[in-house]
């Protein structure tokens, strides 16, 4: 046998046959084609590029997808919290089915949630009727697409906050107000700290996802262009024109925000694991 | 506000948790609540509602009729299809990756871990657009699948492939940290006792990993029946042929067809909502994520 282990002898077979068979997967499937993605746009003469990416209608888009995914974002750190704390610390009738619900959006197809949500919030739907007379139009807005981007994010903060509430030491709290400090200074300098990692993280997850959500959105959107079209629409709509190269150049530019976010989850999670060791 | 009885219950929680509680607290409490079930309310239960709501609004004649459409029962049978070779192949392959990345010490492994969770983070327009690009007519092998009278994209192979992009580390995530706690102790000892590989894996890792194997085939299968902007592209969207369920949905609604759209979405959330239930079913029977 082999000799692949660090430190004794694996006497485990597979090793060669489940390495080739998993890197060959990985190149068929999501390498190669991920690839072929920024060759095309690399194809691409670098002013026609930019002119593509850089165009009004292009950059409308981002602002919108960027903005909606943010503000949506910052409503599930607050909303996350406050669901994750009364998960956490309470109990009530129902918890254990509230509990199981909050992964109903991982579950449910985002076309589903698309016209759904559009349902409730149109100016005759069950929530919509009585936000119309106050003047605020939820779907075929951004508000509306907030609305989407709120529910598709919402499991990520509060399934990566849920564990770090749990790891608030209660008795550090009771310790604080037992010397005399008050709720609001036992939240600020105990429960935040201690859930602060988390949080962002939560936070980074759920943008993540609502930058290149597509389904749950076009449906409440109204898909204006300038408007309300996000970006992953405009690409949509650049494939329908068989304007292949500006597909990928937008693409590319989705792919970016990606990887931007994936490298600003995996610093986040490095910098909570060290603050929990440092204060252990 | 307070009654005498809450004046009790305070009391006897004041002598329970020292300096813990008090009128504040529970106000707290109640308003903690109260927000969250507001919340969940109108953004989770009311369009769940709603699709249920809308779907029989003219009746239960009507909802089951809207199943009659050959169209529709054409775009059952797609996801059906799409689901039955999509989860079994990513399955093997999620087994596979974990048997290689928690059995075995090599360079580079956190780099393929990382590669392997990347569609996660990539969007759906743009896991369709990528085999667009390889397949389509303009795209790489466009000219050379023409000449050779093969299709990829805006037909099931397309769909398959798509599919198979945004569902990838479904099955892989969960089984590679579950194997990685295991540990090999079991695995060595059964080899050194003289058992073959396939043996091991099937007697001693398998039956360790199960629920972890549910819990990942479930989770990729509800993505696998739902996916819709990866899809989307890819399928060209030609009713009756080309439709999944969820694109289904889209081309059922934008036919101002609400009972009908509504009546697929009420099939999808019924399996988004099974899938929940297994799922907090493998959670108790002690299964932990990581």
């Amino acid at each position: 046998m082999k000799n692949v282990g660090r430190r004794e002898p694996n006497v485990i077979p597979g090793f060669g046959i489940t390495l080739g068979f998993t890197t060959f997967f990985l190149c068929a499937i999501v390498l190669i084609p991920l690839a072929a993605l920024v060759l095309k746009a690399g194809g691409m003469e670098w002013e026609r590029f930019v002119g593509v990416i850089t165009s009004d209608r292009a950059v409308a888009s981002y602002r919108l997808s960027f903005g909606a995914s943010l503000l949506a974002a910052c409503v599930n750190m607050v909303f996350g919290f406050a669901i994750a704390w009364t998960l956490v610390r309470y109990d009530f009738p129902g918890r254990k089915i509230i509990d199981a619900l909050i992964d109903m959006p991982f579950a449910l197809p985002t076309a589903v949630s698309g016209i759904a949500l559009t349902a409730v919030f149109a100016g005759n739907g069950w929530i919509g009727q009585y936000l119309e007379p106050l003047g605020i139009k939820v779907a075929y807005t951004w508000i509306g697409i907030t609305v989407a981007l709120t529910l598709i994010g919402m499991p990520f903060v509060v399934r990566t906050v849920q564990p770090a509430i749990q790891e608030v030491q209660r008795d550090l709290e009771d310790a604080a107000e037992t010397l005399g400090a008050g709720r609001f200074y036992v939240f600020l300098r105990i429960i935040i700290p201690t859930v602060l990692p988390a949080l962002l993280t939560g936070f980074t997850l759920a943008f993540a996802r609502a930058v290149g959500e597509y389904g749950s959105v076009i449906f409440i959107a109204g898909n204006m262009p300038k408007l309300t079209e996000i970006t992953p629409l405009l690409i949509y709509i650049r494939l329908e024109e068989f304007d292949y190269q500006g597909a990928a150049a937008l693409g590319v530019v989705m792919l970016s925000i990606s990887f931007a976010m994936l490298l600003a989850i995996n610093l986040l999670q490095v910098w909570g694991r060290k603050r929990m060791m440092v204060s252990r | 506000m307070a009654g005498p009885s809450s004046h009790t219950e305070i009391a006897a929680e004041l002598a329970t948790r020292p300096g813990h509680a008090s009128l504040g607290s529970a106000l707290v409490r109640w308003m903690m609540i109260t927000v969250s079930l507001v919340f969940l309310g109108a953004l989770l239960a009311a369009p769940l509602f709603a699709v249920f709501a809308t779907a029989l609004e003219k009746g239960w004649a009507a909802y089951f009729q809207s199943f009659a459409d050959p169209d529709t029962q054409a775009a059952i049978r797609l996801t059906l299809i799409t689901a039955a070779v999509v989860v079994p192949l990513n399955t093997v392959f999620g087994i596979t990756a974990a048997w290689c990345i928690a059995k075995f010490e090599f360079r580079g492994k956190s780099f393929l871990i990382t590669l392997i969770d990347l569609p996660l983070a990539v969007s759906p327009i743009v896991s369709g657009l990528i085999y667009v690009l390889l397949f389509g007519l303009n795209g790489w092998f466009g000219a050379w699948l023409q000449e050779n009278d093969i299709t990829i994209v805006y037909a099931l192979p397309g769909i398959i492939l798509a599919t198979m992009f945004v569902t990838f580390p479904y099955v892989a995530r969960e089984l590679i940290p579950l194997m990685q706690q295991l540990g090999n102790d079991e695995e060595e000892a059964a080899i050194t006792l003289g058992a073959g590989g396939w043996f091991t894996f099937f007697r001693v890792t398998l039956p360790k990993i199960r629920w972890g194997l549910v819990y990942g085939i479930i989770l990729c299968n509800a993505r696998a029946m739902g996916e819709f902007g990866a899809v989307s592209v890819v399928s060209g969207n030609i009713r009756g042929m080309t439709t999944t369920m969820p694109l289904h949905i889209e081309v059922l609604y934008n036919e101002y067809n609400f009972v009908g759209a509504f009546a697929v979405a009420s099939l999808l959330s019924m399996l988004a909502v099974v899938t929940l239930i297994i799922k907090t079913l493998v959670e108790r029977s002690g299964y932990r994520r990581r």
